[in-house]
């Protein structure tokens, strides 16, 4: 059986990459997955120590988290196409309109 | 006692000087206004103003009673409390009463001199205002008045020495005056603020200030006394603040005649007298007042004796004589000190009006060698000059002798041995430098002959009159020893004053030696002047001739010093330092704005990180307080 310690690494690494890929990419859908990548990191966490301490609850919250998670999506998804429709761009660099004055 | 008589003594010459202001602006905006009309003005109102001062004085003499008058009450706050109120007892009404009347004779002696001048009705009010000042610091009733007029003095000073303000050294003189005395006016208000404090709750009148005396802490009193002596070192041109006085001879001589005699210079003297209850305990501070005094005597004596304008020496000996009356009243003797005061000021007027004659003869020239050579035969003049000169020498009977002798005998008495020796030597050098004067001025042979000039009655009435004053006033404290009665010791014996009670061999002693001194100066100053060759005249020179360089230290200390001071706050401290600090820490906020609104830059990932940052550390904080 694999050890808690190694799934809890795993989640680490897996919230850390996203947390990365949030900050370091420029394009949306990029940001958006690891944004993904960081919520499911926290999910194997909880799933993790649920499995460990045989409590149930945090297995219901990680069910809740997927399914807000996939509403969530749908209106990610279509900010992002109201996002590309006023820049035609996918670049979250662009979109920096509430800076004073140099507007570029 | 109250009366309504006071208060006229000082609105006479008010009114005066009012109505000769009014009559002044008329003439010169709308229809000449003859100089007689100012004249009349001019003289009649201090002799109301002597009339009122007199009927005053018999009655008082009679009844022995005090005048008082309460005008109204000027402010009233919380504990200050402070009436216009004017007192009338023997101190001031002695002091009103040689005021009023040496000022009504300089008044009359200034129609005469001032006679064709442009600014005649001008030169009027300023003067009847100068004498209502000086008697409104006489009869104040308490310090908060007397300030008042001890101001009122200043500013009439100032405005008459630049009364020739065309030219610009008078406009300086003024200023010089005008500053120096605000030094002393400054000293002058502290020690009154002083005295309040020390005294809390009362009304301030000068009978309070004494029954309460006995409440108020020693040093409070001590250094009230000594910030009250620096205002009369100002106004009574005592070191170090007497470099006024010889340069207020700028103005017209009947100025210099009623600020020496009658007014102004003797305000810081009568002022000592006014708080003797003040003094009288204050032993320390009454040596230190009788040893400015003696220097500021022998300093002007050992000046006065290298100076070549006639009335800048007269103005010396002014200033050598107030250091007499300051001996005098620093050691308690009050009344002698009042004394020389009185005969003072007619001796005194005397001189300077005989010496504005001779000016006046001599179209302005004021240089005594220059004046020799160009003599003018002036008998009445010259004769009155005479018995000044003779009175301020200290030779009998002559008013100036028993005054000063009682001077000299109370230094003595006081077994205040230096003292008394400075002013020996005062007196012998101020017989040398007045005898220096009249021999020069008088009597030297002159190349040029006497031609004779005519001077106006205006001018020769007062200087006879004072004459007769100058030679009479000193029977009215003629010593014990001779029989005399001490008058004016009696009249002003509610100062307290000490006497004299040597026994009569060293009072003998001591006044052979004081004419014996003075005629040795008189004789130096025979031997050397009577025959001089008024045509190779004596320079200025020397330490002595160059007033042992005051002027210039003081231009070096305070006024070069103050200068760099204000250079340095204007150009250094202002500009630099505080401006460079406003505009530095200024500048500084912008700047930190602008590193501040970079946090802003609208970059999603950026916001994204500080999130990450800032969640962290709360998650760190949790962890750590919690101690998991």
């Amino acid at each position: 059986m694999i050890s808690v310690t190694s799934l809890a690494f795993v989640s680490m690494i897996l919230f850390s990459i996203g947390a990365i890929g949030v900050i370091s990419r420029r394009n949306i859908f990029v940001i958006y997955m690891s944004l993904e990548m960081m919520l499911n990191g926290v999910n194997l966490f909880l799933v993790t120590f649920a499995r460990y301490h045989f409590n149930m609850d945090p297995q219901i919250i990680t069910i809740m988290v997927i399914a807000i998670a996939a509403a969530e999506a749908a209106i990610f998804l279509s900010v992002i196409i109201l996002l590309f429709r006023s820049k035609k761009s996918l670049d979250t660099d662009i979109f920096n309109t509430l800076t004073q004055g140099e507007k570029s | 006692m109250n009366t309504s008589l006071l208060i006229w003594i000082i609105l006479a010459p008010l009114l005066g000087a009012i109505l000769n202001g009014a009559f002044y602006f008329y003439s010169i905006k709308k229809k000449k206004i003859s100089d007689l009309t100012f004249s009349l003005i001019g003289t009649i109102s201090p002799f109301i103003a002597f009339i009122v001062t007199l009927s005053l004085f018999l009655r008082m003499n009679d009844e022995g009673i005090i005048f008082k008058q309460n005008l109204f009450t000027w402010l009233n706050i919380d504990q200050l409390n402070i009436n216009m109120a004017l007192l009338g007892d023997n101190l001031s009404i002695f002091m009103a009463m040689f005021v009023t009347f040496v000022g009504w004779m300089i008044h009359i002696y200034a129609v005469g001199y001032m006679k064709g001048d442009k600014g005649f009705g001008k030169f009027f009010a300023y003067f009847n205002l100068f004498l209502a000042s000086m008697l409104i610091l006489v009869l104040a009733d308490n310090p908060i008045i007397l300030f008042i007029g001890w101001e009122g003095v200043g500013v009439c000073s100032y405005l008459l020495i630049k009364f020739y303000y065309g030219k610009k050294e008078n406009v300086i003189a003024a200023n010089k005056a005008f500053i120096v005395n605000r030094v002393g006016d400054f000293g002058f208000l502290l020690g009154v603020v002083t005295l309040f404090f020390a005294m809390g709750e009362v009304n301030l009148s000068f009978d309070s200030i004494e029954a309460n005396l006995g409440n108020a802490s020693p040093e409070l009193l001590s250094l009230a006394g000594f910030l009250l002596f620096v205002g009369a070192m100002g106004k009574s041109a005592q070191i170090p603040l007497y470099v006024w006085l010889p340069d207020a001879m700028a103005g017209p001589t009947p100025i210099s005649a009623l600020i020496h005699a009658a007014t102004m210079v003797t305000a810081g003297v009568y002022m000592v007298a006014r708080f003797h209850f003040l003094y009288i305990d204050l032993g320390d501070i009454g040596l230190f007042i009788a040893y400015i005094g003696a220097f500021s005597a022998m300093l002007a004596a050992f000046i006065a004796t290298r100076q070549n304008d006639i009335k800048k020496i007269l103005a010396y000996s002014t200033m050598s004589q107030l250091g007499y009356m300051f001996i005098a009243v620093g050691l308690g003797f009050y009344s002698t000190g009042l004394f020389h005061v009185f005969t003072h000021a007619f001796f005194k007027a005397m001189l300077f009006m005989g010496a504005g004659g001779v000016i006046m003869a001599l179209h302005h020239q004021q240089d005594i060698f220059k004046i020799a050579q160009h003599r003018a035969s002036l008998p009445i003049i010259g004769f009155t000059f005479l018995i000044g000169v003779i009175a301020i020498s200290g030779i009998p009977p002559f008013s100036g002798f028993f005054s000063k002798d009682a001077i000299l005998a109370a230094a003595f008495q006081e077994g205040e041995y230096l003292i008394w020796a400075m002013a020996m030597f005062t007196a012998f050098l101020t017989a040398f430098y007045m005898f220096r004067l009249y021999f020069i001025v008088f009597v030297a042979p002159s190349p040029i002959q006497k031609k004779y000039v005519y001077t106006p009655m205006t001018v020769t009435i007062p200087l006879l009159i004072l004459a007769i004053g100058a030679f009479g006033a000193g029977f009215l404290n003629f010593p014990a020893i001779f029989g005399g009665e001490h008058f004016v010791d009696h009249w002003l014996s509610q100062l307290d004053s000490k006497t004299i009670h040597l026994s009569h061999s060293t009072e003998y002693i001591l006044m052979v030696l004081s004419v014996a001194v003075a005629a040795s100066g008189i004789f130096v100053a025979y031997k050397k002047y009577a025959n001089f060759d008024v045509m190779k005249p004596e320079e200025e020179v020397g330490l002595i001739g160059n007033k042992f360089y005051v002027d210039e230290i003081y231009d070096v200390v305070f006024v070069k010093s103050l200068k760099k001071l204000s250079t340095f706050v204007d150009k250094v401290l202002d500009e630099k330092i505080i401006d460079g600090f406003i505009m530095n820490s200024a500048n500084g906020f912008v700047n930190i704005g602008k590193k501040v609104a970079m946090l802003q830059n609208a970059n999603v990932r950026f916001y994204a990180a500080f999130m990450l940052i800032g969640m962290t550390c709360v998650f760190v904080y949790i962890y750590i307080t919690l101690g998991l």
